[in-house]
């Protein structure tokens, strides 16, 4: 497949589509909208189960039901939309079924705006939905890593019986960039032994629910989906490695921030400054061990998020202590410019936090003082 | 073995589960009709029951068929996502007034209004049973419960919501209905409307609902004999029965 100029969101949908998606329900919302678009003439094109739900609680709904069946199903939505979706992530997670979401992510809380934000990062890391789970979640960078992404989602959510998200910002949604297309898989019903597709004459009945109505019984599936993230967390870490071999300053940021700060890496290497990049492509599960080898052997960190320092929180526990570990943020819509973090990589070049200080006291003083 | 004098026997379409259902309640007569109508039908082998959450919650525990369990008021959500995935099978959604009318009330009005291809069996006994006889949307005027304990009042409560002659105005519904459950008479013509509900789905016609009246003697604090006659004398009054909308290609059907 020759590269072609696609935008994020159409990137994603025609994706979806070539991964074998048999089902799609969303409801408009930006900056996500041109997925359902898209896929309102694509869908139908070939054959495909498309429908606009009356709301986000109507779409992940017939999310769950279509994946009870076991076809490869999916919704997508931005931050308010993904918020009414917690009830059903947190079904079809109890239900331990395969099912696939986008958060295009957008400023918040509440209403919020419509401009690129990252601040959804624990709702969607950390559950978001009632109940003990632990989703899958990947964030891209690229409408390429959108891309490619999107195709492992369903791989994932399918080998896991697992829900998984894809958060990307604003950014890489509404971007247009050169990408190459996969090619179509052809849309492929796996047998499944737990979905309920009707008897047909070849089975007893079968039973999907969240219910466990003895506490005894609960826990066992509670644990059951423990065991499973375990094994997921041994499988399936997935990070890019920028400059990391020599660096004494090591970045830690996803999608759009960490693409961000790749560019003032570049910049402060150019200077001959020892800087490099560590980007989580899944933040779910987090590369905590990697941050924990870069730990023994790195002078510090800096965290960049769109947000007020959420991964930050998940960086500090994988580092202990060992080493200082800074944050510089933009929230509520604002991307930062390279500049922006490599003036930090300046600073920091110069004079560190101490290993004891609240990265995000340090980073709100300095805010005050500029 | 089946005696050959039985008169009453497990429908075909029944598994062997005792009852959950309080004694003198009406949800085990209207299990039983999904059941026999599904059996006379011959698609119980293709069929996905989408269960509610209320005092049927359980329902998947009784129909020898596929069965999902939906949150509440979700189930018409649910159902469109199977039905639109698996156009060929049979999809019912089973619901209470608790789950459908009053939660569940914006995904059934858009699963009629898209004319979704799928029955529903709602079941009104005007209060929420599982939770301990709360009010419903569909709780009469006056009626005492838990949480309307000087009687609903409904300048402050509102009135009750009237949903086959509401779903009835929708272009997508091809068969809606009401019908009760309280003597024998009522409930074969209940069954019947089950029937035509269930052929408006397997002939494409559209969305169904029959919308059945029910008993809760525990919540009702009556004896089930009693209950049965609230419900002719209160219910019946207050939700008249009859066909609300039945598309013409559906009157042709002769059962």
């Amino acid at each position: 497949m020759p590269k072609e100029l696609w935008k994020g969101n159409e990137a994603i949908a025609e994706a979806a589509v070539r991964a074998g998606l048999e089902a799609y329900f969303g409801y408009p919302i930006t900056p996500q909208t041109e997925i359902l678009e898209y896929l309102s003439r694509r869908m139908p094109e070939l054959g495909r189960a498309f429908v606009q739900a009356e709301s986000e609680l109507g779409a992940i709904n017939m999310v769950y039901g279509a994946a009870c069946t076991g076809v490869r199903v999916m919704s997508s939505s931005s931050s308010p939309g993904v918020s009414l979706m917690m009830e059903g992530i947190s079904y079809i997670a109890g239900t331990e079924v395969p099912a696939v979401l986008v958060n295009v992510m957008r400023g918040g809380p509440g209403l919020g705006n419509i401009a690129p934000a990252q601040a959804d990062y624990n709702q969607a890391v950390h559950g978001g939905g009632h109940g003990d789970y632990q989703p899958i979640v990947l964030a891209p960078a690229s409408v390429q890593e959108a891309i490619d992404l999107m195709v492992l989602s369903f791989d994932l959510a399918e080998k896991y019986r697992s829900v998984c998200m894809m958060i990307l910002d604003g950014c890489v949604g509404q971007m247009m960039e050169p990408a190459q297309m996969p090619e179509m898989r052809p849309v492929h019903r796996e047998n499944w032994d737990w979905a309920t597709n009707g008897k047909m004459g070849k089975r007893e009945r079968r039973i999907l629910s969240s219910i466990y109505i003895e506490p005894a019984e609960e826990e066992k599936m509670n644990l059951r989906l423990l065991n499973r993230w375990q094994t997921i967390q041994a499988n399936e870490v997935r990070y890019k490695e920028y400059f990391l071999d020599d660096a004494e300053i090591v970045i830690v940021g996803f999608g759009t921030a960490g693409r961000v700060a790749l560019s003032a890496v570049r910049e402060a290497r150019a200077e001959g400054i020892k800087v490099g990049l560590l980007r989580p492509v899944t933040v779910s599960p987090f590369p905590s061990e990697v941050i924990e080898q870069l730990a023994g052997r790195v002078d510090a960190f800096l965290v960049t998020e769109m947000n007020s320092g959420q991964m930050l929180e998940d960086v500090r526990l994988a580092v202990k202590g060992r080493v200082p570990v800074e944050f510089y943020g933009r929230l509520g819509g604002m991307v930062p410019f390279p500049d922006e973090i490599l003036n930090e990589i300046h600073r920091m070049a110069k004079s560190k936090m101490a290993v004891n200080a609240n990265p995000r006291d340090a980073w709100l003083a300095r805010m005050a003082t500029a | 073995m089946i005696p050959e004098n039985a008169v009453c026997v497990r429908p075909e379409g029944f598994t062997e589960t005792p009852t959950h259902y309080c004694p003198g309640c009406t949800h085990g007569v209207a299990h039983r009709l999904v059941a026999e109508v599904l059996q006379e039908m011959n698609v119980l082998d293709k069929t996905i029951g989408v269960a509610p959450v209320g005092c049927s919650v359980f329902a998947y525990n009784y129909f020898d068929t596929d069965f999902v369990e939906a949150p509440h008021g979700r189930a018409p959500a649910m159902a469109t996502g199977i039905k639109r995935v698996l156009p060929d099978r049979i999809v019912f959604t089973y619901q209470g007034d608790g789950d459908l009318a009053s939660i569940g009330m914006g995904e059934i009005v858009h699963a009629a209004a898209r004319g979704e291809n799928l029955t529903v069996i709602f079941v009104n006994n005007a209060n929420f049973g599982m939770t301990g006889g709360q009010m419903a949307p569909t709780t009469l005027p006056g009626m005492k419960t838990t949480s309307s304990q000087n009687g609903r009042d409904v300048e402050t409560q509102g009135y009750p919501i009237k949903m086959a002659e509401m779903l009835a105005t929708l272009d997508g519904v091809g068969f809606c209905a009401r019908r009760s459950l309280h003597d024998a008479k009522n409930i074969r013509l209940a069954k019947k409307a089950i029937r035509l509900a269930f052929e408006t789905q397997a002939r494409g016609l559209g969305f169904a609902m029959v919308e059945l009246l029910s008993t809760c003697p525990t919540n009702w604090g009556m004896t089930p004999v009693n209950s049965l006659k609230f419900v002719e004398e209160h219910m019946v009054p207050a939700y008249p029965l009859g066909d609300y909308k039945i598309s013409e290609a559906i009157k042709q059907i002769k059962i």
